[in-house]
């Protein structure tokens, strides 16, 4: 029977350890990465610049984490071992019954490996983040690609709602759109219908745009969209997927829609911004004088050469969402109160934070590490696109 | 604050100056063993293509390269002192105060936020530590040296309260608030109007008299160089590659890329069949792509192998020359008085039927008033009573400045905006309120255009052979992918481009490249009409020649109608056939070639003639510099267009011109004036230029 | 310019009515009012007798005409129950006060959780927020400011590249990682700097600086303030920096800074005279337009730290479904938020000569 806590050191070792598949993992992405550096355009470029380097390192090795969450955590993350609430890091199982050993990170106050709930809240929080991004991306391009061509009257409506809801203090909004009351209505199922269906029309004008003058090939493309988007946007949007493959938690919907929203209007505002500077390229007017349709010049002339600002964007608002889901966790309105989602573990940890720091900080470290890992990955490919 | 220096040594000394960029790539040479003396009072220019390293020059003089540019070797000595090793704070006292700096963007250069007042007033307030009362003064003096109007109002206002025009002149007056011993001039009048350049150009040679200023003037205009230059450094690819007495190398040129400079350029003795133009073949070397030997060796008609490639080619002095020098071995070889080989006569285009008419048409637009939508609307009167026609085969020029509505005509014939009034008559359809969307496809496609901006023209981020391909696509040429791949790279051949640059991206292309593109692109399916709008007057002049030509070509073959719209009148006295002179929305003149570059000319014509600068010492001009700045469209004067800026004003009886808009009037052989003046007064005009 | 700032108004509060409404709207959904009749009334109300409840209440009927009501446009409700008593919005004590009693009249209704008139709990929470709110502007505004400068006026040096890093890891730690982190060094009796500095006796309480911010609402001190403070402005300072670092660096470049340079100024003077006013325009609307989410802070701070101010009024209003608490704290924020944006729209066009109208 041995109780003696882990050394410093020794805790360090173990997680190491435990993270083993990671750094192989990320070893092998940098050999890959170095080796065809000159083919890879802007990621190759990447390679350049050291911020750059680093802030992908610290994304990948989320990214990694996420994918070998069941292999790197030692417990199970949601179940309780023993009764001594907030054992400091390192403090050895009473009764391990031949599993990990020891709490590396300590334990919460309900005896919770917070290692554990630390890998697998990685998971959620790189799952729901980018989904929700890129969603919000589909619509914030949508309706600014018109909005910022056009101008005009559109531009008026469009710009005027989206000031709107960008007036909104995020946390009343937040308060106001993820409560279990509002699960009772229809509006989060309205709100998804809504918000899931700029995808579908998005890929469909893309590929209308582009290939009316060879209907065999457009018929391809815009019908294997409508059946793959269709149908998950039964399933997500509405519950109704006949297979039952998509589907999401009444929750989990209501979070992920929320998120979208509130970041939408300022996707729309930079692209906005951005296709008001383009349009009046001389290739958008040498689309124009061919008879090009407008939606052709939004997505194809003017789409694909706003794409380096966009891109920097992604990053920075996938950290952004990855900061507001934290906040939805901070005060309890997250995906569910059992997740280990590191929103909700920081509000866990907080109340006795003076007392016992660990509960709290490891989340806090691991979300600001991730935030800023795709800060500095996105200030690294800003800085390499502007070079040439 | 000019000392005592002695006139009879040069105020500037540069001296085998050398200067790199160290970037990612490694040391990229810019300027290789460059020298040249500039004495007192003396006008150096310093001319070349883009990229040939001049304005890296005169960065060097001023010590201002940026964090990557760096003097390798060599000396730049101001004054006999080396600015080369001088400290911050030296080179602080001197900028400023002994030489000074002008430069392409007036916009840009003046602090948009600070009063045009305290911008002026700083200079001697640094250097001479002169209080602000006394800085003020000798701002508002120095306004009025440089022929503002209401020196007092200007030095109150905010440089986005003045035109481009006068926004240049407070940057030269800033320039000369401390009387520098040189002044530095990096293609100042580039972003200019031409009849606004000539006034700043008489200003610039006027004030460097008066103050005895010796002058580094950077320019890629030969014309400009001989008007305002007494000595000039052509330069070619980082080196100088002949230096001279500005009039002896124009007329004696001793090395070959000067001669095939001159040769690619419009000079008012060339003809599009009779003697066109000859282009320089090949392109610019880039920096880390320079040839052993000469430079423009690969280039050179005189080329040699093993000689001119063997090692680095030193500059050498043309004997009895006023000190000439050239960097060419065979310089004493060459003669110079041979005719070019190369020079083919063309057969001339013939013309036919009528295949564009318009007839009174109008485009007006409204705008909002101000930022904010406030104040009433405002009417843009873009195009009044524009009535031509063009023939199959025919060039026909549309000449103006900027806001003369030339790019809005074009706008409404492509059907980008539909007319306010009037008709277009197409071949044999109205399109006048027809937008493109309705157009069928065929119409479509038989109106194109090329566009001015080489770098705005191509999609960047869609490949050569794509962007073609997609025209194609659209106006339905070709039965399948195939088809259309093949007509793609016939194309691609049809405007002289390597048929590898199908799977190029725009950005690994040069300008004139670029341009091909844009031609091929428009010709794709197979125009009649093309609206060339400035399409080559941002490429350097030894690649405008070979797209020129290149569009001749085509036209000859296709029976192409070209409406060229430029502001350059010697590229148009060259190509085209017919010219309509535009103004403020007006079509003040329109004749054959002949008819408007010979009296009788609508005194705009003739302000406008004698503004552009001819690289040509046998050419004699009349100097004609209109006053003040072009109206705005929103706001034009009543009565004539042109009465603001006239110079044949006082001689219409009655202000008629101040009250009344001047009738189109057809003289002898259908040319048009739109001009109150006489017939008596229109033929004694004299020609604006006179052949020696 | 006078026609632009009535119709910057005219957006104003059309923007002001629309949030109002969206707010109205989604606290008085059937699910919100249901559940406020059963905390009101009886948690074992039937379905039926909840409905009742409502219509008596005067949350029946249409939601626009709530609405109306609500801001005092409608007259309000008025009813005599079965009993024979006289209830409505404008009733106190059985009496018909006045026709119109909505917020426009000054009128914003009952807290629930608090007990007291909505209006007067706000104004009270709001004046301890104002605290707050000063202080982090003091720090913040002036930091964010001088680090952004130091950085973007020489591009690429070290001093850019160590701020730069500094301001791109403020801006990835949200305030309830930056408190924690904070607390953790500085206020826990167990970890971080605390424990060493008492046991060497520097100081006498437990910890170096307090964990909770709730001694702060009768008395500020620098030791009970700092943390809640530094936790809001440590995000916003790495975000306005950011901002003045790339406005900086693109000034640098300009033409005119070259100008300046060639005049022969001292680089002092190009920085300070030509640069910085020119730097200063695209942050200046930042700072403002960074209010709204300076109050996600001020909630997140005082929920964290337990200061009992504005924030922590909203999540108390959100919590405990106390309808009219949480329409009041809306209508504070969405004004707030409001004037701040008009304040900056105005600076930007006062600070920009191009813009400015004749």
């Amino acid at each position: 029977m041995e109780n003696e806590l882990l050394s410093w050191g020794q805790i360090f070792a173990s997680a190491m350890w435990q993270f083993t598949p990671v750094w192989g993992a990320l070893a092998l992405t940098f050999a890959v990465l170095i080796v065809l550096k000159n083919r890879l355009g802007l990621l190759g470029k990447l390679m350049d610049s050291p911020v750059g380097i680093f802030g992908l390192g610290i994304v990948l090795f989320w990214v990694f984490t996420a994918i070998f969450a069941d292999f790197i955590i030692t417990m199970d993350p949601i179940a309780q071992f023993g009764r001594v609430k907030n054992p400091p890091p390192g403090t050895p199982l009473v009764d391990p019954a031949g599993g990990y050993e020891y709490f590396l990170f300590g334990a919460d106050h309900l005896a919770r490996d917070v290692f554990s709930r630390m890998v697998m809240g990685a998971r959620s929080v790189l799952i729901i983040a980018p989904a929700a991004t890129a969603f919000a991306f589909m619509v914030g391009v949508t309706l600014g690609l018109p909005a910022g061509y056009y101008g005009g009257k559109l531009d008026t409506a469009l710009s005027f709602i989206a000031n709107l809801v960008l007036a909104f203090p995020v946390i009343l909004l937040f308060y106001l759109l993820v409560t279990p009351e509002i699960r009772l209505t229809a509006i989060p199922t309205a709100l998804a219908a809504t918000l899931f269906l700029f995808p579908i029309i998005f890929f469909v004008t893309l590929f209308q745009t582009r290939f009316y003058t060879n209907p065999s090939k457009r018929n391809l493309y815009v019908g294997i969209t409508l059946v793959i988007g269709l149908w998950a946007y039964a399933g997500l949007a509405f519950n109704a997927d006949p297979l039952g493959i998509w589907s999401m938690e009444p929750n989990l919907l209501n979070v992920f829609v929320s998120v979208v929203f509130v970041n939408a209007p300022t996707v729309f505002r930079i692209v906005r911004g951005i296709v008001m500077d383009l349009k009046s390229r001389d290739y958008v007017a040498a689309g124009q004088t061919r008879g090009e349709g407008a939606w052709y010049i939004m997505l194809w002339e003017i789409l694909p050469n706003a794409r380096g600002p966009l891109i920097v964007d992604f990053c920075l608002r996938i950290g952004y969402t990855t900061i507001l889901l934290g906040t939805l966790g901070f005060f309890g309105l997250g995906v569910s109160p059992e997740s280990p989602d590191w929103g909700s573990t920081i509000d866990d940890g907080r109340k006795l934070l003076t007392l016992f720091v660990h509960p709290a900080l490891v989340p806090a470290l691991a979300l600001m590490s991730l935030v800023l890992g795709l800060n500095l990955l996105a200030d690294g490919l800003r800085e390499e696109s502007l070079k040439d | 604050m000019s000392d005592n220096w002695d006139a009879s040594k040069p105020i500037l000394q540069i001296e085998n100056l050398s200067i790199s960029f160290f970037t990612r790539l490694g040391e990229i040479p810019a300027v290789m063993d460059f020298s040249c003396n500039v004495m007192a009072g003396e006008a150096m220019g310093l001319v070349g293509e883009s990229g040939c390293g001049k304005s890296t020059v005169a960065l060097a003089v001023m010590r201002d390269l940026g964090k990557n540019g760096r003097i390798v070797g060599g000396s730049i000595k101001f004054k006999g002192r080396d600015l080369t090793n001088m400290s911050q704070e030296e080179l602080r006292h001197l900028r400023g105060s002994e030489m000074a700096m002008i430069y392409q963007e007036p916009m840009a250069s003046l602090n948009p936020a600070m009063k045009i007042g305290a911008q002026l007033a700083e200079v001697p307030m640094i250097h001479q530590g002169m209080g602000k009362t006394d800085a003020w003064a000798l701002a508002r003096q120095i306004v009025a040296d440089v022929r503002l109007p209401d020196p007092d109002r200007i030095l109150n206002a905010y440089p986005h309260q003045l035109s481009g025009g006068q926004q240049q002149r407070i940057v030269i007056a800033m320039a000369l608030m401390s009387k520098p011993a040189l002044l530095i001039l990096d293609e100042p009048t580039t972003a200019l109007d031409v009849t606004v350049e000539a006034g700043i150009v008489d200003l610039v040679k006027d004030l460097g008299t008066k103050y005895g200023t010796s002058m580094l003037f950077i320019s890629h205009n030969l014309g400009l160089i001989l008007d305002v230059c007494d000595r000039l450094c052509v330069m070619y690819s980082g080196e100088a590659v002949e230096t001279g007495n500005v009039r002896e190398v124009f007329s004696t040129m001793r090395h070959p890329y000067t001669q095939a400079l001159f040769r690619s350029i419009p000079l008012p003795s060339a003809d599009k069949n009779a003697s066109p133009l000859i282009a320089i073949p090949g392109n610019f070397p880039l920096p880390h792509e320079r040839p052993n030997g000469c430079n423009f060796g690969p280039r050179c008609d005189y080329f040699e192998k093993g000689r001119c490639n063997a090692q680095d080619i030193p500059m050498s002095a043309v004997p009895n020359g006023d000190r000439h020098a050239s960097r060419c071995l065979k310089w004493s070889e060459i003669d110079w008085a041979a005719p070019p080989a190369l020079r083919t006569q063309k057969p001339k285009t013939p013309i036919g039927p009528v295949v564009l008419k318009m007839e009174d048409l109008k485009k007006y637009y409204s705008t909002g008033g101000g930022a904010f939508g406030g104040g009433a609307k405002k009417v843009v009167k873009a195009n009044e009573t524009l009535s031509f026609e063009a023939h199959e085969g025919e060039t026909l020029a549309i000449v103006g400045e900027s806001g003369c509505g030339k790019s809005t005509f074009a706008k409404v014939l492509m059907g980008l905006e539909t007319a306010t009034s009037g008709s277009i008559m197409l071949f044999d359809e109205r399109v006048q309120s027809t937008p493109i969307q309705k157009r069928n496809t065929d119409t479509v496609s038989s109106v194109q255009m090329v566009f001015q901006n080489p770098f705005d023209t191509l999609n960047p981020s869609m490949s050569v052979g794509r962007q073609i391909i997609r025209a194609l696509e659209v106006f339905k040429i070709g039965a399948d992918d195939a088809a259309r791949e093949a007509r793609m790279l016939d194309l691609l051949d049809l405007v002289k481009l390597p048929r590898a640059f199908a799977n190029r991206m725009p950005r690994q292309l040069s300008g004139g490249q670029k341009q091909r593109v844009g031609i091929a692109r428009a010709f794709a399916g197979g125009a009649k009409v093309v609206v060339a709008d400035e399409p080559v007057s941002a490429l350097d002049v030894s690649v405008q020649a070979a797209v020129t030509d290149l569009l001749m070509d085509i036209q000859r073959e296709n029976k192409t109608t070209l409406l060229f719209i430029s502001h350059d009148l010697s590229i148009v006295r060259y190509l085209s056939d017919r010219v309509m002179v535009m103004y403020l929305g007006h079509v003040v003149e329109m004749g054959t070639t002949d008819q408007v570059f010979q009296p009788p000319y609508h005194p705009y014509t003739e302000a406008l003639l004698s503004a552009v600068p001819i690289a040509d010492p046998k050419v004699t001009r009349k100097r004609i510099v209109l006053q003040g700045d072009i109206p705005s469209a929103v706001n034009p004067p009543p009565g004539c267009p042109f009465q603001t800026r006239c110079r044949w004003k006082t001689q219409v009886a009655g202000g008629l011109c101040d009250t009344q808009m001047p009738p189109l009037r057809t003289l002898a052989g259908g040319h048009q004036i739109k001009c109150h003046l006489d017939d008596k007064i229109l033929a004694e005009m004299e020609p604006v230029i006179k052949m020696a | 310019m006078l026609l632009f700032v009535i119709k910057r108004f005219g957006v104003m509060v059309l923007t002001a009515l629309a949030l109002t409404f969206v707010v109205f709207y989604l606290t008085n959904l059937p699910p919100n009012l249901e559940k406020l009749a059963r905390t009101e009334g009886s948690v074992r109300m039937t379905d039926q007798a909840v409905a009742d409840w409502i219509v008596q209440n005067g949350h029946g009927g249409s939601v626009f005409g709530r609405y109306a009501e609500w801001l005092g446009v409608a007259p309000g409700w008025a009813l005599t129950d079965e009993k024979g008593v006289l209830r409505g919005r404008c009733v106190t004590n059985q009496v018909q006060t006045a026709t119109y009693c909505g917020v426009l009249q000054g009128n914003w209704g009952t807290s629930t959780v608090f007990k007291k008139p909505v209006l007067d709990s706000v104004i009270e929470k709001l004046g301890q927020t104002a605290y707050l709110m000063a202080a982090v502007m003091l720090v913040m505004v002036p930091t964010s400011l001088l680090i952004g400068v130091m950085s973007g006026m020489r591009e690429g040096s070290k001093t850019d590249r160590v701020l730069s890093f500094f301001s791109i890891a403020t801006t990835a730690t949200p305030e309830y990682v930056s408190g924690v982190v904070l607390v953790a060094i500085f206020a826990s009796a167990t970890t971080g700097l605390s424990p060493i500095l008492a046991e060497w006796g520097w100081i006498d309480r437990k910890t170096l600086f307090l964990g909770t911010a709730t001694s702060a609402q009768d008395n500020i001190t620098f030791w009970n303030f700092t943390l809640p403070v530094m936790t809001i402005a440590t995000y916003g300072i790495g975000y306005i920096a950011r901002m003045t670092r790339a406005s900086m660096a693109e000034v640098m470049t300009a033409q005119y800074i070259r100008t300046a340079r060639l005049k022969g100024a001292t680089f002092r003077s190009v920085v300070l005279k030509h640069a910085l006013r020119n730097a200063l325009i695209a942050p200046f609307t930042v700072i403002m337009l960074q209010f709204p989410w300076l109050l996600n802070g001020v909630v997140i701070v005082e929920t964290l730290f337990n200061y009992k101010g504005f924030g922590w009024t909203l999540v108390q209003a959100a919590g405990n479904n106390d309808i009219d608490l949480l329409l009041g704290c809306a209508v504070v924020a969405v004004f707030v938020v409001l004037v701040t944006q008009l304040i900056s729209d105005i600076g930007y066009v006062f600070l920009n000569p191009r813009i400015r109208l004749a």
